[in-house]
């Protein structure tokens, strides 16, 4: 395996997003407007669930909101490149294809795990309780998800050739995945077909594993969430890998 | 150094490169001159494994470039037609990151940069961002960057297209250090004249195929002797006049009536004379690698002049990278 590229990428990414600080704000904006607005707001008519009313209880749909954010994002940089020729610098380089995938998936994971490590700042402002040892277990469940959204990214990217097909993407597949996966409210009580939906929706196990490290509640048990992300995220590289390699420059 | 035989690649129907040979012997400066759309970046996109010919076969420093693609990228630098850089990332990021995707040994990493960065003159910009750069320090940054591994074969597509006369000459400056200085054999494509003047030997290149291959001086003596311009006061009747008189092929344009005269300047005192149609001004001038392509296409080479069928290619270009 080729590490040195993989590491090279990977870092360029990452100066990259320190020098562009629009990202870093937008990023810290929308889950403000999301928890504090839109969360006040529908907190007096929403029941509480065991225990918790619905600032705390959409707080890791919140983080998941970031992750999925960033990591599309992220890989969406593939097209920037291109755009810009970058891409042609790294394609006509004698390496092999599969360690640019993966410099680009890690640089991903990273910035997204970056991004929702910033949103647990807000959790005493909702009072989410945050023990230091959860922060531990959050930080590799962030990246696992993560992970699987950048492999999902990635495989657009490959096959998208111009950035007008960006807001196609954040419509069709950004906002359905958000909204359909119990991040806003809870599976239960919801029509058979809208559960199908979110059962094969990956996020779902994210925000499910999430909630029950944060607020110690679940609707799936965790050997489920974590096997169906891990099952999703190697399936998704793989495919990332392999439309990445198949793309004509 | 390289060896092409039988080069074609096919984009939809339109051969865009169809079937093309030549050899470039090692330490030469080749050129590929043309119009636009005439298959210059599509034969460089093919050598340096980009894209697949469909057929023909090409090798560099005898590695298969269908089936060797490693290798050859090992061996080769490009600088593309369009800028390639990142210019979020300054002048030395650049250079790091292609120094290790290149596998440049890590000793010699920085020692490398700092001498391509001097070479390139841009020793006080290292730590710039690129996008502070203009057009020409960046052209310049990309040649740096292209031999910063040490190929064998630099391929330049349109070194110095969009830059300014200034600029071109300081770029132009810089290669032909590199020349005298390093044993690379450099593959340039150009439409600018001027430019395949400063290589060793030319390959003229229209609707992807090679119509002549040359030196420069051998290539101007396929238009005999010099070319002779001559205005009047009736340009459709001194055209007949002179071709009877003479013999000689008289084409007019907005500029006058040009012809082909083998010492030309001794000629001029007798066509004066002889003249029946009032002669009004007189030129006389080498032939330029321009004429040989106005002889060999009957066309002029600049872009504006492009027919329907190159702007067809050129449109083409712009769907297929749309997609």
């Amino acid at each position: 395996m080729d590490w040195n590229t993989i590491y090279i990428v990977w870092l360029r990414e990452l100066i990259r997003y320190i020098r562009q600080r629009s990202r870093l704000y937008g990023s810290i904006v929308r889950p403000i407007l999301w928890l504090f607005i839109l969360g006040m707001g529908l907190r007096p008519s929403f029941q509480s669930v065991q225990g918790f009313n619905y600032t705390q209880y959409i707080f890791p749909g919140i983080i998941a909101m970031t992750l999925i954010f960033t990591s599309i994002q992220s890989a969406i940089s593939i097209i920037w490149d291109r755009e810009f020729g970058f891409l042609k610098e790294i394609l006509v380089a004698p390496v092999p294809r599969t360690a640019i995938a993966l410099g680009k998936a890690f640089a991903g994971s990273t910035l997204s795990v970056m991004q929702g490590t910033i949103i647990l700042i807000f959790a005493p402002l909702v009072k989410v309780p945050i023990i230091w040892y959860r922060i531990l277990m959050l930080i590799p469940v962030m990246f696992l998800i993560s992970f699987a959204l950048v492999g999902i990214g990635i495989v657009i990217a490959s096959r998208m050739t111009s950035f007008e097909g960006f807001g196609t993407i954040m419509n069709f597949l950004v906002m359905p995945m958000f909204f359909l996966s119990g991040a806003m409210f809870p599976i239960s009580g919801l029509p058979p077909w809208l559960k199908t939906v979110i059962v094969i929706n990956p996020l779902s196990y994210g925000v499910d594993l999430l909630r029950t490290i944060i607020l110690g509640i679940s609707t799936f048990p965790i050997v489920l969430d974590c096997g169906f992300l891990l099952a999703f995220g190697v399936t998704a590289i793989f495919f990332a890998i392999l439309f990445f390699n198949r793309g004509e420059y | 150094m390289i060896r092409v035989e039988d080069i074609a690649k096919n984009f939809n129907g339109l051969w865009a490169v169809d079937g093309v040979s030549f050899e470039v012997n090692e330490g030469e400066t080749f050129g590929f001159l043309g119009p636009n759309g005439a298959g210059k970046t599509t034969t460089i996109k093919i050598l340096c494994t980009l894209l697949k010919p469909s057929r023909g076969r090409a090798w560099i420093s005898d590695f298969d470039v269908l089936k060797s693609a490693k290798d050859v990228r090992r061996s080769i630098g490009i600088i593309f037609q369009d800028p390639s850089l990142d210019d979020r990332l300054t002048a030395y990021e650049n250079l790091k990151f292609h120094a290790i995707i290149y596998k440049v040994p890590r000793k010699e990493r920085t020692s490398r940069i700092n001498q391509v960065l001097e070479m390139a003159e841009l020793e006080d910009r290292r730590n710039s961002l690129v996008r502070t750069f203009s057009g020409g320090m960046k052209r310049r940054l990309e040649i740096a960057r292209g031999l910063l591994h040490e190929p064998k074969v630099l391929f330049l597509d349109e070194p110095t297209l969009g830059l300014d006369p200034q600029t071109r000459n300081r770029i132009w400056d810089y290669l032909h250090t590199l020349r005298r200085t390093k044993n690379i054999t450099f593959f340039l494509t150009t439409h600018y004249m001027d430019e395949a003047e400063n290589c060793d030997r030319i390959a003229i290149i229209d609707y992807g195929k090679i119509i002549a291959l040359d030196t420069p001086d051998n290539l101007k003596r396929m238009v005999k002797g010099d070319i002779v311009t001559v205005r009047t006061q009736n340009d459709a009747l001194a055209q007949k006049e002179l071709g009877d008189k003479y013999q000689v092929a008289v084409q007019c344009d907005s500029s006058g009536l040009h012809f082909e005269m083998a010492n030309g300047e001794e000629f001029v005192p007798l066509l004066v004379k002889n003249a029946k149609v009032p002669i009004t001004a007189v030129g006389v001038r080498r032939p330029t690698l321009d004429d040989v392509f106005l002889k060999l296409t009957g066309r002029e080479i600049r872009a504006e002049n492009a027919s329907g069928r190159d702007l067809l290619r050129i449109r083409m270009r712009h769907v297929r990278g749309m997609r």
